[in-house]
């Protein structure tokens, strides 16, 4: 009782006398907070594997881009005398497709088309379904509600099967398959969107930020969409590796890019006839491709999304 | 306006949440139930009650960030419940909140000082410029470095979030804060330093506050007039010194009672 | 009573391995709990209270944390020999736990009848439906009224004070020696948190079971504990019965903790002084080098 009598004075709280020390201490780090796209930018490079695929993207697509710098020979002109010619026939050192063009040329020409198509469709699309997803999922309205009800329409249909359907009502060609794959990937980015924003939209910062006089504009575009557009662009990111795939396939069933025009799924479907036949360098090269750009994106994605979670950071 | 009149008054408040019950029923489940009180200016007035109990809700519906479902609440002799959104935001300068979890209270994503300069530009009390040396200001006035703004929440401990808390609640110079549970997840020492801040800003500041806890003895400690919730219902309400002392209702002689006070009594065995 | 001990930590030291270095988790703790008694632990967040409780059972998983120094000694061993296996033999017959989260320690997909038969069947080999008897008896030591009902019962179901008792009911389903309660009534209302503590009071007493009671609350160390230990940042400052360290505690630590807690019952001296000039006691940025742990 009597430790009580002596505690429980009339001084002042040593906060406001002590201003300088007693803030508890600052954070490790040096005084000069860093901008938060550095720290993204160390948190990243820490992911070992996220690195080296952003590494293999960055130099398929710079090959991609150079192209003509890196090959003499035309993707679409072949030389049907030596047509299958295997790895390392002199000159060129990836062979010969079935109608004797570089496999090498064919890959780099074909680069360009297959990461076009990976790209800009979900390039394109983001913006679309980050606002359909921010109003949709934030005030809950009747128009959201519809809106949403109408895309799970289309999730109902598979991925790849209303590709084909676009892409064969619309025709083939590199700018449809894109707007076929652009449609399609409306509802599956929309509802991500959505979702994000419905989980964020619980949270108390939210509130907290009502409470201090946001009106609902302010909410979904100050608050809410930097933590959604993080979600979504890790769900973006990994979508690109898929959309490899699924062009890849579009053009190997044929309603993709009109030969002779080069991309990776035409180059595989072209070497499947031969396989058979025991040649598998054709098919293999260009398969195995977009096995690792596509999983490359896939990894990216996953570094993305741990370096921007703020938690990782600091330290 | 007289300096008597009570600057928050509360009367015939009532929640009703529709709900399902367990066979999907419509029900109809009363949080609050005809709940009414003043706070007078400059007091602290502690809204007690146990989970469940209606306390936060009630808290909210003063902010208006709850719709009453009927009753009133008015400030400073203007009715509240009804406002449009529009006039329930220019009140918001007026009336604010510290949380009990400041740190969930932040944005991840954008830096505290940004946050807490925010409300200022939103009701253009000042430039850009003269946000940040307020905000600077007020940092330094809860005991936290200047570096700090441009820091994320994550970053900080407990007691540094609540002092973030604190700060944001005082950047439009609001007459009325409300307090829920502004202590309960910090350490002893911490919320010792925490109180001691709110006691000191409260004499310079003029600010009458609304405290929503469940700790007895943190009620005793800073609170003139308080008020016991139970179930929706306020069951007594009264000077501290008298309610604690000598409670009236059982709920309110069962939670004194539930109080351990850190002494060994003659009775223990 | 008796002074043997039921539990006796000396010397221990863990570490933790953490991305901005090694912290010293608990540094040359010596924490004893006498045969039958209820020793408080007391400590702030970062004392090393919760991992000292962990470290005695072992709990403390190898990737991050190393004990890295002295001894755990139960019934005349050294805890910290002992093979996994033993140790899974100890849990529980001998040495039971509970934690303060209730909700999140029962599987939310099993009956609380499954879950107790469970543990039951484990130690002690019994038949189902010998059992289900130990369980309800389990349920009625820790006073779950209307027991038969509440074995079908699913986690959910329950408030969290029955939640509380239930996960009480498991840790005592092997009658161990040892209790070791890591803050298990921080998440309850007071009226509950009451009761719960007086359940473990009626436990020692009926049981003889020894009781380890993690906390930070002093009023709890006052209403249930027999001895207390104080810890802070991994040191161990002060340890005595309760009579003697709540009276008269001897480090500056203890002795600002207790000042700066806010009570209820006042004496004459502090009401006097008008509510708006009360002042809890702070610690000094020079005494306790830092206030916060960010």
């Amino acid at each position: 009782m009597s430790a009580l009598t002596e505690a429980v004075g009339t001084g002042r709280s040593l906060i406001g006398t002590r201003r300088a020390r007693a803030g508890g201490p600052a954070p490790v780090e040096a005084d000069t907070p860093k901008p938060a796209w550095r720290l993204a930018v160390r948190a990243f490079s820490r992911d070992k594997m996220a690195v080296l695929s952003l590494v293999v993207l960055v130099v398929v697509a710079l090959a991609a881009i150079f192209a003509p710098l890196l090959t003499s020979y035309s993707p679409v002109a072949g030389d049907p005398v030596n047509r299958l010619a295997g790895v390392g026939t002199d000159g060129h050192f990836l062979g010969l497709d079935g109608q004797g063009r570089d496999i090498w040329a064919r890959l780099l020409y074909g680069g360009r088309n297959s990461l076009l198509v990976a790209v800009i469709p979900v390039l394109v699309v983001f913006p679309l379904a980050l606002l359909i997803g921010l109003f949709a999922g934030f005030r809950r309205s009747r128009a959201g509600e519809v809106t949403m009800r109408v895309l799970d329409v289309l999730f109902a249909f598979p991925l790849v099967l209303l590709a084909i359907a676009l892409s064969a009502v619309l025709g083939a060609g590199l700018g449809n398959v894109m707007l076929a794959i652009g449609i399609t990937l409306v509802p599956y980015m929309a509802r991500v969107a959505y979702t994000a924003t419905v989980q964020e939209s619980s949270k108390d910062y939210v509130e907290a930020a009502r409470a201090y006089g946001a009106n609902p504009l302010l909410l979904m575009f100050r608050e809410l969409m930097p933590n959604v557009v993080v979600q979504l662009l890790v769900y973006a990111t990994t979508l690109c590796g898929l959309m490899i795939v699924v062009a890849s396939g579009l053009s190997f069933l044929g309603v993709g890019v009109i030969p002779p025009t080069p991309d990776w799924g035409i180059m595989t479907a072209d070497g499947k006839n031969v396989l058979l036949e025991g040649i598998y360098h054709v098919a293999t090269i260009p398969g195995s491709l977009i096995l690792v750009v596509s999983l490359a994106f896939s990894l990216v994605g996953d570094g993305v999304r741990d370096a921007l979670d703020p938690r990782k950071q600091t330290s | 306006m007289s300096p008597s009149a009570p600057l928050m008054s509360v009367t015939n408040l009532r929640k009703v949440f529709g709900v399902r019950d367990e066979n999907g029923k419509r029900a109809d489940f009363v949080a609050v139930d005809d709940v009414g009180f003043e706070v007078n200016r400059g007091e602290t007035f502690g809204l007690i009650g146990e989970s469940g109990s209606g306390k936060t809700t009630t808290g909210r519906m003063v902010l208006g960030l709850e719709k009453a479902t009927s009753g009133s609440v008015t400030y400073e002799g203007n009715e509240l419940v009804g406002l449009s959104d529009l006039d329930m935001r220019r009140y918001r300068k007026h009336v604010q909140i510290v949380f009990q979890d400041s740190g969930s209270a932040f944005n991840p994503r954008r830096s505290v000082g940004a946050q807490i300069a925010y409300p200022l530009t939103l009701f253009r009390m000042a430039s850009r410029t003269e946000a940040r040396a307020k905000v600077l200001d007020l940092l330094d006035r809860v005991g936290l470095q200047p570096s700090h703004y441009d820091r994320y929440v994550h970053e900080f401990s407990g007691g540094q979030r609540q002092r973030l808390g604190i700060a944001r609640a005082l950047v439009t110079d609001p007459d009325f804060i409300v307090l829920d549970e502004p202590t309960a997840a910090l350490d002893v020492s911490v919320q010792a330093q925490i109180l001691n801040l709110l006691k000191d800003l409260q004499r310079e500041r003029k600010l009458t506050m609304l405290l929503i806890t469940h700790n007895l003895a943190l009620v005793e400690h800073m609170c003139e007039h308080a008020g016991v919730l139970d179930h929706g219902k306020l069951v007594e309400s009264g000077p501290v010194d008298d309610l604690l002392t000598n409670p009236v209702s059982d709920i309110t002689r069962k939670l004194v009672d539930a109080v351990l006070e850190p002494e060994l009594s003659a009775t223990r065995g | 009573m008796t002074d043997a001990m039921a539990l006796e930590v000396k010397d221990l030291s863990v570490d933790f391995h953490t991305d901005g270095g090694v912290v010293h988790a608990v540094r040359a703790a010596n924490i004893s709990v006498r045969e039958g008694a209820i020793l408080g632990l007391v400590g702030e967040s970062g004392s090393g209270k919760s991992v000292t409780s962990l470290a005695v059972l072992r709990l403390l998983g190898t990737t991050r944390a190393k004990i890295t120094g002295g001894q755990i000694l139960f019934r005349g061993e050294n805890l910290l020999d002992k093979t996994e296996k033993e140790m899974c033999a100890i849990r529980g017959p001998h040495i039971g736990m509970v934690s303060q989260n209730a909700l999140s320690a029962l599987d939310p997909s099993f009956t609380i009848g499954a879950q107790l038969v469970e543990v039951i069947r484990l130690h002690q080999g019994v038949d189902k439906a010998t059992a289900r008897i130990k369980a309800l008896e389990a349920l009625d030591l820790v006073a779950l009224p209307d027991s038969k009902r509440r074995l079908k019962a699913y986690p959910h179901e329950l408030s969290g004070g029955q939640r509380q008792r239930v996960v009480i009911a498991i840790a005592l389903s092997c009658r161990p020696e040892l209790l070791l309660a890591d803050e298990p009534t921080t998440a309850l209302d007071a009226t509950v948190q009451k009761q719960i503590l007086d359940l473990l009071l009626d436990i020692n007493a009926e049981l003889g079971t020894s009781i380890l009671l993690v906390t930070h609350d002093f009023g709890v160390v006052a209403h249930v504990c027999t001895d207390v230990t104080v810890m802070r940042r991994g040191d161990v400052l002060e340890s005595g019965p309760v009579e003697q360290v709540l009276t008269r505690p001897q480090h500056p630590y203890t002795q600002g903790l207790m000042r700066a807690v806010p009570h209820l019952h006042l004496d004459e001296a502090t009401r006097s002084v008008p509510r708006a000039d009360r002042r809890l006691f702070e610690f000094r940025t020079e005494d306790k080098e830092t206030l916060d742990v960010a």
